[in-house]
C-alpha cells in the first residue's frame, strides 16, 4: 500500500535509452516547435553541440515509462485511472542531444497524504553512457488515497 | 523573431517582457503529442474515460502545456540548450473540444530576475499559460542562461 515505507526508495537503472534524431523531430513537431536546433543537425552543430538537441520537456519520453513501471506495482497500490499531474520541474547539467545513451534511476522523495489524496514526489535522476549527471526530474502525482486515509 | 546574441542579451533586464504566443490545440494536436510522448492516458483522447474520471471533456496533456510554453523561452533565447532549469504546477486543465478550432491557449513570458552565477549571467523567467483567460500553468518558471 501506499505509505511512508516507500520513501527513500529508488529503483534500479532502467536503460539504456538512446536518444534517436526522428525521435527529437518528432517530439517537436508534437509540440509545434520549429527550432532548427531540434531539426537540423548542422545548425545544431553550427550552434556547438554534438547533434540535434531536445527540447526542454523532452525527457519526459524516457522518465515518465519509468514512472509508470513503478505506479504499476501492485505492491505500491496506487491508483493509476484516477491520477493526476501536480507540478514537474526538470533541471539540466546539460542539454539531451541526439546519440545520448541514458539511464533512469527513480527515487521515491516524498508522499504527503491530505484531504484524500495522497501526494507523490518521484525524482528522476538520468546519467549518460560515462555515467555523468545529464538532468533530474522532479514529479508530484496525485491520486484518491482510497481507505489509506 | 530575432534570438539572443551576446549584444542584445546584454540589455536583458528584470521586467522585460518575452514575445508571446496564441497556439490552437485541438483532438489532432493531443493525439499527436500522446504518440510522441508516448502518455497514452485516455482522459486525453477519450471523451467517455474523461467524463468517467468527472472532467468536464477530453483535456490537453499538462507536458504539453508545459511544453508550449517552453516554446517562448526557446523562442526568446534562440537556444534550447541555454535552459538550465524548467518548472510548473499544473493548476486547471485544458478543455479541448471535438472540433476543428480546438482549444486556445495564450503564451507569455516575463523576465523576473537577471542574475550572475560562476561567471554566467542567468535570467529567471516567469512563464504564463492561459485558457478562457484563468491559469493553466502556476509558478512555472524556467532558468535560461544568457548569452555572452
Amino acid at each position: 500500500m501506499v505509505d511512508q515505507s516507500w520513501v527513500g526508495h529508488s529503483t534500479d537503472p532502467v536503460g539504456p535509452y538512446q536518444v534517436g534524431r526522428e525521435k527529437i523531430r518528432e517530439f517537436a513537431v508534437a509540440i509545434g516547435d520549429g527550432d532548427p536546433l531540434f531539426r537540423d543537425p548542422d545548425a545544431a552543430r553550427a550552434a556547438g553541440h554534438r547533434d540535434l538537441v531536445a527540447p526542454p520537456t523532452f525527457p519526459t519520453c524516457f522518465t515518465m515509462p519509468v514512472i509508470e513501471e513503478f505506479l504499476r506495482d501492485p505492491a505500491l497500490g496506487w491508483d493509476y485511472t484516477r491520477m493526476v499531474h501536480g507540478d514537474q520541474r526538470i533541471v539540466f547539467r546539460r542539454p539531451v542531444v541526439a546519440g545520448d545513451e541514458l539511464t533512469t534511476v527513480l527515487h521515491v522523495d516524498e508522499l504527503r497524504t491530505r484531504a484524500g489524496n495522497h501526494m507523490l514526489t518521484l525524482r528522476c535522476e538520468v546519467t549518460d553512457a560515462s555515467g555523468a549527471a545529464v538532468a533530474t526530474t522532479h514529479s508530484m502525482l496525485v491520486s484518491p488515497a482510497g481507505e489509506d486515509a | 523573431m530575432t534570438a539572443l546574441t551576446p549584444d542584445t542579451a546584454a540589455s536583458v533586464a528584470k521586467g522585460d517582457a518575452l514575445p508571446s504566443l496564441s497556439v490552437q490545440v485541438t483532438r489532432a494536436d493531443l493525439v499527436r503529442y500522446a504518440g510522441a510522448s508516448g502518455d497514452l492516458n485516455p482522459i486525453h483522447w477519450s471523451d467517455r474515460v474523461a467524463g468517467s474520471a468527472g472532467l468536464p471533456g477530453v483535456i490537453a496533456h499538462g507536458m504539453l502545456s508545459m511544453a508550449l510554453a517552453g516554446r517562448v523561452l526557446t523562442a526568446w533565447t534562440g537556444d534550447p540548450a541555454a535552459i538550465r532549469s524548467y518548472g510548473t504546477r499544473f493548476t486547471r486543465p485544458v478543455v479541448v473540444p471535438d472540433d476543428d478550432a480546438g482549444a486556445t491557449v495564450e503564451l507569455s513570458g516575463a523576465v523576473a530576475e537577471v542574475r550572475d552565477e560562476g561567471g554566467e549571467r542567468i535570467a529567471v523567467v516567469d512563464l504564463k499559460a492561459t485558457f478562457e483567460g484563468k491559469a493553466v500553468l502556476g509558478r512555472a518558471r524556467a532558468e535560461v542562461v544568457l548569452p555572452g
